[in-house]
């Protein structure tokens, strides 16, 4: 591993990370290092427990035990007031974009800095309109989410969590549902976004080996564990089994009854 | 299945049951704290005032009428038997403000509004948009549930008031106007009997059904599980859950406020 797996240089650091829904360890163990200025691609089969992760990355849930670290604050353990102040250093495009479909593409753009800054009308219009053409949406800002295609809401949504400049991008998932030019696109915005406003990303997605050329570090969760965690091409050069496995699309060991089922 | 299973299954049964008990107590008062709480959302308010009072006012004062329009219709039959049409105001005017304004209006806004806002919540759950929130450092109980809340327990008693009096005016329409019950008497009967205490019992029983109503149909639309079955039960439960409670606490409220 490389000097940037220290926590002390990681945007975010997890370590021990463990919940369990009723009878079902589905995060067991979880250890990840997103370094600052670095994609971080989470992968894995499904049901592997990516989306808990990240869901307790933005701290929609709590774990039972562990620590995450996001920018040096331990935020396992804070009220919510401290929650929030955590969660402006950071913006989240859900798997579906997520947008409010009762307001224009304009209303939902400056959503956060309308509820939640003292900014003028003015200043929000003219940082709305940059963030906008930064995604290629410039002109749609009266458009409706249900008058535009998957592809593009995603832009809007992407619009929306870089409004208020975060240090930490974090996406769920993106290019679900789009086809592969517009995944391509999605991809290549992505990084295009994180170049230009220099930002740490992690990201959940299914679309391997595609997502590795344009990821810096890759994690493989299996069964609730990060089973490998770093550089692609540490992680292409582990020879892991099971990821091996993962990556040509055979379900042996990847799941057990599956592979069963199949023989 | 034998013994000690059935008392788990039971055991698991009661605890799942206070433990939604608790959440649906514990979301109210969230809704309650965060309404008093800065910053307030006076645009979000209106809007819902909008939506829950304005919307409803058609639809409330039509069946307001015809709920007066009925009473008037057998007020004047069962009273002429005993010949005492004259107090067919003071009949009206007393079942239409202390029990059917109130517990009438509150139905058909639960079925009017409340659906439209279980639905509504229970779709931005399923489509992560609640989530959205949460990450945006919003508070979405303060930002959807609170407004909906305040804007209930305000309106419920202005529509109840709305019902009340078109459906006076409409007991007077038919009992007077079509069936010849004395006049003077019709609404001398109603300012000697009717005391401030029975418009304050209507006004009452109002707001607790405001909250309630409120209370349920965010409640149900919040928890609603994402997908879009989930939505159409979660809009189905919460009509038939308000009206349900509309109906229960009518009876408590009334035996504590007789």
């Amino acid at each position: 591993m490389n000097q940037n797996s220290d926590s002390e240089g990681a945007a975010i650091s997890v370590r021990d990370l463990r919940r369990r829904f009723g009878r079902q360890q589905v995060l067991d163990g979880v250890n990840l290092n997103c370094p600052r200025g670095q994609i971080t691609t989470i992968v894995g089969p499904s049901g592997c427990g990516k989306t808990v992760l990240l869901k307790h990355l933005n701290l929609l849930l709590r774990p039972d035990s562990g620590v995450i670290v996001i920018d040096n604050v331990e935020v396992t353990a804070l009220r919510s007031r401290a929650q929030n102040e955590v969660r402006e250093k950071f913006g989240m495009l859900f798997q579906a974009g997520a947008l409010f479909d009762s307001m224009s593409v304009f209303d939902n753009v400056a959503f956060p800095l309308v509820e939640l800054t003292n900014l003028s009308r003015d200043e929000i219009a003219a940082r709305v309109e940059e963030t906008l053409k930064a995604v290629g949406l410039q002109g749609m800002e009266n458009k409706f989410p249900s008058e535009m295609s998957g592809g593009m809401q995603k832009r809007a949504a992407l619009a929306r969590a870089l409004i208020r400049r975060p240090k930490i991008l974090m996406l769920d998932e993106p290019t679900t549902g789009l086809d592969p030019t517009r995944t391509h696109q999605i991809h290549e915005l992505v990084r295009h976004t994180q170049q230009q406003f220099d930002l740490t990303a992690v990201m959940v997605s299914h679309d391997v080996p595609a997502v590795f050329e344009f990821s810096d570090r890759v994690a493989f969760m299996h069964r609730g564990r990060t089973a490998l965690n770093g550089t692609v091409a540490e992680v292409m050069a582990a020879k892991h089994e099971t990821f091996t496995q993962f990556l040509e699309g055979r379900a042996s060991g990847i799941d057990e009854p599956l592979a069963a089922a199949a023989r | 299945m034998s013994i000690v299973s059935s008392i788990e299954r039971l055991g698991a049964w009661v605890i799942d049951g206070l433990t939604s008990l608790g959440d649906f107590v514990i979301f109210l008062a969230a809704a309650l704290i965060y309404a008093l709480r800065p910053p307030y959302k006076v645009r979000l308010l209106i809007r819902q005032l909008r939506g829950i009072g304005a919307d409803s006012f058609f639809l409330v004062g039509l069946i307001g009428l015809f709920t007066g329009m009925v009473l008037g219709l057998q007020g004047y039959n069962t009273l002429s038997r005993f010949g005492s049409e004259g107090a067919l105001g003071t009949v009206v005017a007393l079942v239409l403000v202390r029990e059917l304004g109130p517990v009438l209006a509150a139905l058909m806004v639960a079925a009017r509004a409340g659906s439209a806002m279980a639905a509504e919540i229970g779709s931005m759950q399923a489509t992560e948009q609640i989530d959205a929130l949460s990450v945006m450092a919003i508070n979405p109980v303060q930002y959807l549930v609170s407004p909906r809340v305040l804007a209930g327990v305000i309106s419920f008693p202005l529509l109840t008031t709305l019902f009340d009096v078109i459906g006076i005016w409409g007991g007077w329409a038919v009992g007077v106007g079509l069936m010849g019950a004395p006049n003077g008497a019709f609404f001398n009967g109603i300012a000697q009997n009717m005391s401030g205490h029975d418009i304050a019992t209507g006004m009452y029983k109002a707001l607790v059904f405001g909250l309630v109503v409120m209370w349920v149909c965010c409640y149900k639309g919040y928890h609603a599980q994402r997908m879009a079955t989930g939505v159409s039960r979660a809009t189905t439960s919460a009509v038939v859950l308000s009206s349900v409670l509309i109906l229960i606490s009518d009876y408590f409220l009334t035996s504590i406020l007789l």
